[in-house]
């Protein structure tokens, strides 16, 4: 009893010491001041001028696009990796899974930095350090790097779970080889595919260092590429957190919120559905 | 007659599902493999691709690079004790069925990695300053503050993923043949959790020891990490010794590797006596 009380009372003092910083943002969100501490009154302005702030959404429209367009990329590419090698023989197998695990325990600043030495010798290569290769295409394949490993990790498993003669069954029924992949196999390993596609966009929201040295100028415009982790780097270097941010943090965590209440619904159903399906057997 | 035609055109090239992997080797083979190997090439030339030593012999004699590795390594231990002696018995308080039963707990402290971390790091500091511990006076311990705040979460879930495969009936069996509470958990409790325990090391250390963003933020430049210094060199176009730097890290990562490859072996034979 002693136990209970005592972990449930760590449990929730660290989550609420862990969550303190997030909650006095959001606190402050609805006042206007520069330094967090101040209160000058109830105030919904910085949830318009937000909107406003040309800066902030030009980073949030780059974040999005780079998080979905390479989470595709690296989806596809990671999914059909994982699902090659699974049938390779067991060398090249080892092979893939051996580098695949190099980017994953690798410090992130060295793979930014390994990327960027390969465009900078490439530069120097074919264009005598003229031409700046860097920009959105080298963005992205940086976030593509990034989140690669993580999707063949997570497809991987499913793969090693499915029934076998699934496949097998389906040609001998007259299915070709490619009717087959997409009719039997890829919905057999889709939960895996979509979880190494949400571990992609996550990874990617969440990047700075491999954006801060792979970024230039964009394809519509001159100025380097910013996402909104470089945008609120370059903004809270030497001053506090803009106000208007802070009312984005409040709408971040809100959607947080909801998926953390998804989640949890999402798996208190399996829950019940994995007691039903028991029930059964046992009768 | 169509049909017939298809199929002969695809028997020149059968489909197998290897195939599809080899897309996915060449793209890590050329920025994974290659690049690595050009951290080398450039850790060990000039600036016109001529062989030198000059970055390995600077890093050796120049006391602040071999200071950032020290300071590197001091902030990463402390980083990562705190963060087990923290996160450690919160896994296993969460991972307890008589203290905790609903899961949603244990999303909820993975919850904050969705939100975008440099503005949590804006946050810590501010929060920071506001009680007094501001990042020009006290740089070490905003610092340290900041880390553990980021990867509380790295360490709590595999810790929490092996309590929960924590093997009851022999702690139980353990306290019921005379084990006191201290003997019970470090005879049976601490080395069950040990594969938990080298994951969250490695989730921490390595990440600690290369993070640019928290250290700059809230020691307001004060404290220089590996990651801060490559960093550093990136924006002075410094190629050479960046790529030093990064190299020594890789080492610090391959050996890390090693040594975990070879504790998990050692691990998996002692079990075998079982």
């Amino acid at each position: 009893m002693v136990k209970k009380i005592f972990g449930q009372i760590y449990i929730w003092l660290i989550l609420l010491v862990m969550y303190l910083p997030i909650l006095v943002l959001i606190a402050f969100s609805f006042t206007k001041t520069i330094y967090i501490g101040q209160w000058t009154g109830f105030t919904f302005d910085l949830y318009v001028s937000l909107f406003e702030k040309k800066e902030i959404m030009i980073a949030l429209g780059n974040t999005l696009i780079i998080a979905i367009s390479s989470a595709i990329i690296s989806t596809v590419l990671g999914a059909m990796g994982a699902i090659g090698a699974f049938y390779m023989k067991n060398k090249w197998r080892k092979t893939l899974d051996t580098m695949t695990q190099i980017p994953i325990v690798n410090a992130e600043i060295v793979m930014a930095l390994s990327l960027l030495v390969l465009i900078v010798f490439i530069d120097s290569l074919f264009f005598h350090g003229q031409g700046s290769l860097k920009g959105f295409w080298t963005l992205l394949l940086g976030h593509v790097v990034l989140s690669l490993p993580f999707v063949y990790t997570s497809v991987k498993p499913k793969l090693q779970q499915m029934d076998p003669y699934l496949y097998e069954a389906a040609l001998d029924l007259g299915c070709t080889p490619r009717k087959a992949l997409f009719k039997i196999l890829i919905p057999e390993i889709l939960p895996g595919i979509l979880s190494g596609f949400l571990l992609a966009i996550t990874l990617s929201l969440d990047d700075f260092i491999i954006t801060a040295f792979l970024t230039g100028p964009g394809l519509f415009s001159d100025g380097d590429i910013s996402t909104l982790s470089t945008y609120i780097q370059s903004v809270i270097k030497k001053r506090p957190v803009p106000p208007e941010l802070r009312a984005l943090t409040t709408i971040i965590s809100i959607i947080v919120i909801l998926a953390v209440i998804g989640i949890s619904i999402y798996q208190n159903h399996q829950n019940k559905n994995a007691r039903k399906r028991l029930k059964i057997r046992k009768i | 007659m169509k049909s017939i035609k298809r199929q002969r055109k695809l028997q020149y090239f059968s489909f197998k599902r290897k195939y599809l992997g080899i897309p996915y080797g060449i793209f890590l083979f050329l920025f994974i493999i290659i690049p690595i190997f050009l951290i080398i090439f450039y850790a060990f030339t000039d600036g016109d691709g001529n062989f030198t030593f000059d970055a390995l012999v600077g890093f050796f004699t120049t006391w602040t690079k071999i200071n950032v590795l020290f300071v590197s390594v001091f902030v990463a231990l402390q980083t990562t004790i705190i963060c087990l002696l923290i996160g450690y018995p919160l896994a296993y308080f969460l991972a307890d069925k008589k203290v905790n039963k609903n899961a949603v707990l244990v999303t909820l402290f993975i919850a904050p990695m969705w939100i975008n971390f440099v503005l949590r790091t804006g946050a810590t500091r501010d929060l920071l300053t506001w009680i007094g511990i501001n990042g020009g006076d006290y740089p070490h311990l905003a610092t340290l503050i900041g880390m553990v705040y980021n990867y509380l979460p790295f360490v709590i879930l595999p810790l929490y993923t092996t309590m929960l495969k924590l093997d009851q009936s022999q702690i139980e069996a353990a306290s019921d043949l005379g084990a006191n509470h201290f003997q019970v958990f470090f005879k049976s409790i601490l080395p069950q959790s040990y594969p938990g325990i080298i994951s969250a090391v490695m989730m921490t250390f390595m990440p600690t020891m290369s993070s640019y963003v928290i250290s700059d933020v809230l020691s307001e430049g004060k404290i220089t990490l590996f990651g801060n210094y490559i960093y550093l060199n990136f924006s002075l176009n410094a190629w050479n010794d960046g790529s030093f730097m990064a190299l020594i890290m890789l080492a610090i990562v391959g050996i890390s590797m090693f040594l975990t490859r070879k504790s998990e072996k050692k691990a998996a034979k002692g079990s075998s006596i079982w």
